[in-house]
C-alpha cells in the first residue's frame, strides 16, 4: 500500500517537473494563433471587420470576440481558411459585408488639391505626395483597402477593379457538363 | 474554348467495360455446358435489375441517366454477383443482392467511379449473412446427378419454375435437388475427420477441383488472359493474387498433406480465378499503384485462404476483396512512385 | 552504339506527319502587314524603342531587352510603323498582348550587318550579349531566351544537347531545316559548344526523320567536328527536354533544378542554326521555318517572317472549307488561335488548320475510374488520376505534395483517358490557382511589413513629439506673443479646414447635380 503511494507519487512528482521545464523550455514568445489567424488575413488592413487592421482582427478572433466572416478582402475562400485553422464550421458573410472583386485605388490628377488626408489614412504608406503638390499612388503597394476614399474632401480619389492582363490571367475551372445528350456524342465516337 | 491536347485514344469507359463483359463469355459458356441454363436466369434477372435501380438511382439523385446506363458498369456488377449467386437462388434473391449491390455500394458513394467497395462483392456478403440457406444450395453438374451428388436433377422448365414459384415437384426437398460447394464439401468432411485424399475421391471433384467447377474456371482464366492482353488489366493483381495462394496453400499442404489440400485445388475451386482476374481488378476499388497492387492481391490472397481454411464461410474470395478494399487508400499512400527527378532525394508526399 | 535510356510511359499518337515532309522549305511572301509583339519569349516584354510613323530597316532593332530575362525585338522587313498598341496574340487566355503593326514598303531593305568573323576570338559574354541583342530565343515552343541558357556561371558543362526529336505529331519544321540546313546547324551547335565549353555535342534525333539524321552525319563529317548524332525511339514526348537527357544520358534533371545542374545542356536544332546566323551573318532573329499543315490543300513548310499574320500563311496552303479554328503548335499541347490575325511569332513552330473532322469534339468527361491508364504513360511518373481528384476539389496543398509542378502538361495522360477527362486542363488549372495563391501571400506579408513599419513610426513620431512638447515646456515659461501665435496657427489651420469641407460639399452637390440630371 505504502509501496504504491510512494510509486505513484514519485511518478507525479517526476512527470510535473518534466512538464515544468517543458514549459519553460518550449515558452513561445507571444501569441501564436494571433499570427497564424493574421498569416490567414489578406493584410489590406482595411478595417472593414471594425477593428483597426488585421492584426487587432487577428487578436479579436483568436479571443473569441469576433467572427470569422467580417473579412471581405479575404472572401469565401478566406473564411474557408479560417474554418480549418481553428476547426470550427464557415459561415457566410452576412448581409453587408460582401467580397468584392480587388482593386487599387487611382487619384484623379487633375482634381486632387494635395490636402494629405488620404496620405494620413492609408495603412500601407502608398500614397505619396507632399501638402499642395498633387499625390499619386504606388499601384504595386495598394492593397484596394478604400480607406483613402472616405477622407478625401474632394471626391478625386476612386477605385479601379484590376483588370484581367496576360501577367495575371489563370487558367479557369474546366467544365464540361455531363448532358443526356452526351452519351449520343460519346457513341459516336 | 477548347485546349490542348486536342486527340485522344478512341476508348471509353463503355469500351472498357464491354471488353471485361465479353470475358466473361468464355466462364459463362462453360457454366451452361455443365451447369444447365438457369445462370442466364439468373444473370438475366440480376441485368435487368441492375439497369432499373441505376436508372432510379440516378434520376433520384438528379443525374443524367443515359451517360450512364450506357457506361456498361452496372451490367458488370449485375453480372459478377449473378455468378457468385447458386443458380437456382429465388428471383427475388438475385433482385434483392444487385439492388443493394448498385443502390447502396456504387450509387448513394457517387455512382460509377466512387464506390470504395466492389459493388458485386458487397452484394454477395449482404445476401450470404442475410440468407446463409440459400446461398448455399447448388446445382451439380449434369450426369452427376440422379443418385450421385443429388437425389434428383430438375428439367429445365422444373429449375425455372422453383426459381420463380418456389415450387419442386411432388416429393422433393431443395436439400435433394442440390449440394454445397466443393469447397464446402471439403470443410465438412474434414470436421468429420477424413483425409484430403479420402475425400477428393468424392464424385464431386473433378481433375483438379471441382467436377464441372474446374472446367467453368478455366473458362475464367482464358477470359482474364485476354483482359491481360488487351491490357485492360495489368498482370500485378492476377499474378500477386494466384501467386500468393498458391504459396500459401503449398507451405499448409507440405506441413499436412492430409488436413491441406493441394495449392491447385485452392486456384480451381470456388472464386479465385474468378476474383483475380475479374474481381479485384475493378479498377475503382483496387489500388492505382503497380507496387500498392501486389500488396493489394497478396493480403486478399491470404485472407482468402484463412477464410476458407479456418473461417465459417466456404469461401472467401468476397470477403478477402471487402477488406483489403478497406487498406486501399493507405496502400497507395504508402507505395506512390518516385517522381521523375526524384529519385536521389527519395522524398514522398 | 550509344548506350540509350528509357523514360517512364510515353504514347505513340498516329504522327502525320508525312503530307508536310513531301516538299521543300518555301518562302512565304511579304505579307500586307505584319503584327510584331513585344513579348515573344520568356521573362519580360521587350521596351518599344521606336515610334508611329517612323520608318524601320529589316532587322532594326524596335523591342530593347528590359530586364534580366528578356530578348530583343526587330523589324521583320522594312517600312514603317503604323500602330503600337494591343493586338490579338497567340495566348490561350484570347488577351491582347503590346504589339507594333509594320506595314512593309517591300524593298525588304537591310540595315547594316556586323558579322562576326571568328567568334573565337570573343569572349563568351560578348557573344551572350550578341545573341541577347539579335533576339535569339529557343525555337522549339518556350522561346526561352538563348543567351540566358548560356550564362553557366562556374557550372561545368558535359554534354552539350541538340535536341532534334520533334516528337509532337504533324509538327515537321525541324525535320525539314535539319535536312536542308544541317550544315548551318552543325556551326550553331558548335558555336554553342565553344561558349559552354562542353565536351561532348549530341544531336537526338527520332528515328523516324532518317533522312535529317543522314544529313547531319554528312555535315557533321564534313565540318570535321567531333559531333553525334544519336537516333532515339520515336515515342511521346521524346522531345521534352528532359525526357531527351534521360534518353541520351540516363540522367535525371533532379525535381525543382536545371538540366546545367547535372552538366548538360539542351537547345532546339532550329535555336543552333538561328545562333550561327545572328554571330556569324550578324542576322537577328527575323523569320523561323513554319509547318502549315492538318485540314489544308498543301501541308508545307515555310520560312515565315515573324509578324506575319497566320490568315495569310494559311491562304498560302489553300485551307479546306471546313476548317473552323488553328491551333499554333502541335495537337498535343498547342495553343487553340483566338483570331485569324493572330501573328506568327518566335515559338511558332507550326499551325494545324483544324476542323470537327480532324480533332472531333471532346466529349462529356465521365467519373474517373481510376484505371490508372494515365499513371502508365506519365513521362514525369506522376499519379495523375490522385492529381486530377486534388485539382478538381481544389485541394491544392495535396496536388503540390503530390508533386504537381513536376508535371509537364504533355497531354499524354488525357490522350489516353476513357473518360475523356480533360486532366492537363485541371493540372493548369491547380497550378495557375497556386502561383496566384503565392503572389497574393507575398503580397500580403508585403502589406504587413509596410503597415507594421507605418504603427512604428506613427508610434515615434508621437513619443518625439511629446518629448520635443516636454522640453518646449521645461524651456520657458510661456509668453504671450507665443500663444497668439499658436492661437493664428490655429485659426488658420481651422479657417483651412473649412475651405477644404466647403469645396468637398460642393463637389458632392456637383456629382448630386450630375447624377440627378
Amino acid at each position: 500500500m505504502l509501496n504504491a503511494l510512494l510509486v505513484m507519487a514519485g511518478i507525479a512528482i517526476v512527470l510535473g517537473a518534466v512538464l515544468g521545464y517543458a514549459a519553460i523550455k518550449f515558452h513561445v514568445e507571444g501569441n501564436p494563433l494571433v499570427d497564424k489567424i493574421d498569416a490567414v488575413l489578406p493584410q489590406t488592413q482595411c478595417g472593414q471587420c471594425g477593428f483597426p487592421g488585421c492584426k487587432p482582427y487577428a487578436t479579436a478572433i483568436a479571443s473569441g470576440e469576433a467572427n470569422i466572416n467580417k473579412c471581405p478582402p479575404g472572401g469565401e475562400e478566406g473564411i474557408q481558411k479560417l474554418a480549418s485553422l481553428l476547426g470550427v464550421d464557415p459561415i457566410p458573410f452576412g448581409g453587408d459585408t460582401q467580397p468584392k472583386p480587388k482593386s487599387v485605388a487611382i487619384i484623379d490628377e487633375n482634381t486632387c488639391i494635395g490636402c494629405t488626408l488620404c496620405i494620413q489614412a492609408c495603412p500601407v504608406d502608398a500614397i505619396v505626395g507632399a501638402a499642395k503638390q498633387m499625390h499619386t499612388v504606388v499601384a504595386s503597394e495598394c492593397t484596394g483597402c478604400e480607406l483613402c476614399v472616405a477622407p478625401c474632401p474632394v471626391d478625386c480619389i476612386i477605385m479601379k477593379p484590376i483588370e484581367e492582363k496576360i501577367s495575371n490571367w489563370k487558367w479557369k475551372y474546366p467544365v464540361y457538363a455531363l448532358t443526356e445528350s452526351a452519351a449520343t456524342a460519346g457513341a459516336a465516337r | 474554348m477548347l485546349f490542348s491536347p486536342f486527340i485522344s485514344k478512341p476508348d471509353s469507359v463503355s469500351a472498357i467495360m464491354l471488353k471485361v463483359l465479353l470475358a466473361l463469355l468464355p466462364g459463362i459458356a462453360m457454366y451452361v455446358w455443365y451447369f444447365g441454363p438457369a445462370i442466364l436466369v439468373s444473370i438475366t434477372l440480376a441485368s435487368i435489375t441492375a439497369l432499373s435501380t441505376e436508372a432510379a438511382m440516378l434520376k433520384l439523385r438528379g443525374r443524367p441517366i443515359a451517360p450512364f446506363l450506357k457506361d456498361n458498369s452496372a451490367l458488370l456488377t449485375a453480372w459478377l454477383l449473378a455468378l457468385s449467386i447458386p443458380p437456382l437462388a429465388p428471383w427475388w434473391l438475385v433482385v434483392v443482392g444487385t439492388a443493394f449491390a448498385i443502390a447502396i455500394a456504387k450509387q448513394l458513394y457517387g455512382g460509377l467511379g466512387n464506390n470504395p467497395f466492389n459493388p458485386a462483392m458487397i452484394g454477395y456478403a449482404v445476401l450470404i449473412i442475410s440468407f446463409p440457406v440459400h446461398m448455399t444450395h447448388w446445382l451439380a453438374p449434369h450426369g452427376l446427378g440422379d443418385g450421385g451428388l443429388v437425389l434428383a436433377e430438375l428439367s429445365y422448365a422444373q429449375q425455372l419454375q422453383y426459381i420463380f414459384s418456389g415450387a419442386l415437384p411432388q416429393g422433393l426437398t431443395l436439400d435433394a435437388i442440390s449440394m454445397a460447394t466443393p469447397l464446402d464439401t471439403l470443410k465438412t468432411h474434414l470436421h468429420l475427420e477424413e483425409s484430403v485424399q479420402q475425400i477428393l475421391h468424392m464424385t464431386i471433384y473433378g481433375q483438379i477441383g471441382g467436377h464441372g467447377s474446374e472446367m467453368v474456371a478455366w473458362g475464367f482464366l482464358f477470359g482474364g488472359l485476354y483482359l491481360l492482353a488487351t491490357r485492360i488489366i495489368s498482370w500485378h493483381i492476377p499474378v500477386a493474387y494466384l501467386g500468393t495462394l498458391f504459396a500459401i496453400a503449398g507451405i499448409f499442404h507440405l506441413v499436412d498433406p492430409a488436413h491441406y489440400v493441394a495449392p491447385l485445388f485452392h486456384l480451381f475451386t470456388g472464386a479465385a480465378i474468378l476474383g483475380a482476374f475479374f474481381i479485384l481488378t475493378d479498377p475503382v476499388s483496387s489500388p492505382t499503384t503497380n507496387k500498392g497492387r501486389l500488396i493489394f492481391a497478396a493480403g486478399a490472397a491470404f485472407l482468402t485462404y484463412m477464410i476458407r481454411t479456418f473461417g465459417g464461410f466456404p469461401d472467401g474470395v468476397a470477403f478477402a476483396t471487402l477488406l483489403m478494399n478497406i487498406a486501399v487508400p493507405l496502400i497507395v499512400l504508402y507505395t506512390q512512385p518516385t517522381v521523375f527527378g526524384k529519385k536521389a532525394q527519395g522524398d514522398k508526399p | 552504339m550509344r548506350e540509350l535510356y528509357q523514360f517512364h510511359g510515353g504514347i505513340h499518337p498516329p504522327s502525320n506527319k508525312t503530307q508536310s515532309t513531301r516538299v521543300a522549305i518555301a518562302h512565304a511572301p511579304l505579307p500586307s502587314m505584319l503584327t510584331i509583339p513585344f513579348h515573344q519569349h520568356a521573362g519580360e516584354t521587350a521596351k518599344p524603342v521606336v515610334k508611329v510613323g517612323d520608318h524601320v530597316l529589316k532587322g532594326q532593332l524596335i523591342g530593347l531587352p528590359d530586364g534580366f530575362v528578356s530578348s530583343a525585338v526587330h523589324a521583320s522587313t522594312s517600312g514603317t510603323i503604323a500602330a503600337i498598341d494591343m493586338q490579338l496574340i497567340a495566348h490561350p487566355s484570347g488577351l491582347p498582348n503590346l504589339c507594333a503593326t509594320l506595314i512593309p514598303d517591300g524593298k525588304d531593305e537591310w540595315i547594316a550587318l556586323e558579322p562576326v568573323a571568328d567568334y573565337r576570338s570573343h569572349s563568351t559574354t560578348e557573344l551572350q550579349q550578341l545573341l541577347r541583342m539579335a533576339g535569339v530565343v529557343g525555337l522549339g515552343g518556350a522561346a526561352f531566351p538563348s543567351d540566358i541558357k548560356l550564362r553557366i556561371g562556374k557550372q561545368k558543362i558535359n554534354t552539350l544537347i541538340l535536341n532534334g526529336a520533334e516528337c509532337e505529331p504533324y509538327i515537321t519544321c525541324d525535320d525539314m531545316l535539319m535536312r536542308e540546313r544541317a550544315a548551318e546547324i552543325v556551326q550553331g551547335a558548335e558555336i554553342l559548344r565553344f561558349m559552354l565549353d562542353a565536351n561532348e555535342v549530341l544531336y537526338g534525333v527520332e528515328d523516324n526523320k532518317p533522312e535529317a539524321i543522314a544529313a547531319l552525319q554528312q555535315a557533321i563529317a564534313a565540318s570535321k567536328l567531333n559531333h553525334e548524332v544519336v537516333s532515339i525511339p520515336t515515342i511521346y514526348p521524346g522531345g521534352s527536354a528532359k525526357q531527351l537527357i534521360r534518353v541520351l544520358t540516363g540522367l535525371e534533371v533532379p525535381s525543382g533544378k536545371l538540366p546545367t545542374d547535372i552538366g548538360v545542356q539542351c537547345f532546339n536544332v532550329a535555336t543552333a542554326c538561328t545562333a550561327h546566323r545572328a554571330i556569324a551573318h550578324g542576322e537577328p532573329l527575323l523569320s523561323r521555318v513554319v509547318t502549315i499543315t492538318g485540314n489544308v490543300r498543301h501541308a508545307k513548310n515555310y520560312e515565315v517572317l515573324i509578324g506575319t499574320p497566320i490568315n495569310e500563311l494559311v491562304a498560302l496552303s489553300e485551307a479546306l472549307p471546313d476548317t473552323d479554328r488553328y491551333i499554333m503548335g502541335g495537337p498535343m499541347m498547342g495553343v487553340p488561335l483566338p483570331g485569324v490575325q493572330v501573328p506568327v511569332v518566335k515559338a511558332t513552330n507550326c499551325v494545324i488548320a483544324a476542323s470537327a473532322k480532324l480533332f472531333p469534339p471532346l466529349s462529356p468527361a465521365m467519373p474517373c475510374i481510376r484505371c490508372t491508364r494515365c499513371a502508365e504513360v506519365c513521362p514525369a511518373d506522376l499519379q495523375p488520376q490522385d492529381l486530377y481528384w486534388f485539382a478538381q476539389s481544389r485541394e491544392f496543398g495535396r496536388a503540390q505534395a503530390f508533386s504537381l509542378f513536376d508535371c509537364i502538361e504533355c497531354g499524354a495522360c488525357s490522350y489516353v483517358c476513357p473518360s475523356h477527362i480533360p486532366l492537363v486542363q485541371y493540372y493548369r488549372f491547380a497550378k495557375s490557382e497556386i502561383r496566384a495563391r503565392e503572389h497574393d501571400k507575398q503580397l500580403a506579408d508585403q502589406a504587413r511589413e509596410r503597415h507594421e513599419y507605418r504603427e512604428h513610426r506613427i508610434e515615434r513620431e508621437k513619443r518625439e513629439k511629446a518629448e520635443k512638447l516636454a522640453a518646449k515646456a521645461k524651456a520657458a515659461k510661456p509668453a504671450e506673443p507665443l500663444t497668439s501665435q499658436q492661437q493664428a496657427e490655429q485659426a488658420e489651420l481651422e479657417a483651412r479646414r473649412e475651405h477644404i469641407r466647403e469645396v468637398a460639399q460642393s463637389a458632392v452637390e456637383h456629382t448630386t447635380e450630375r447624377n440627378g440630371d
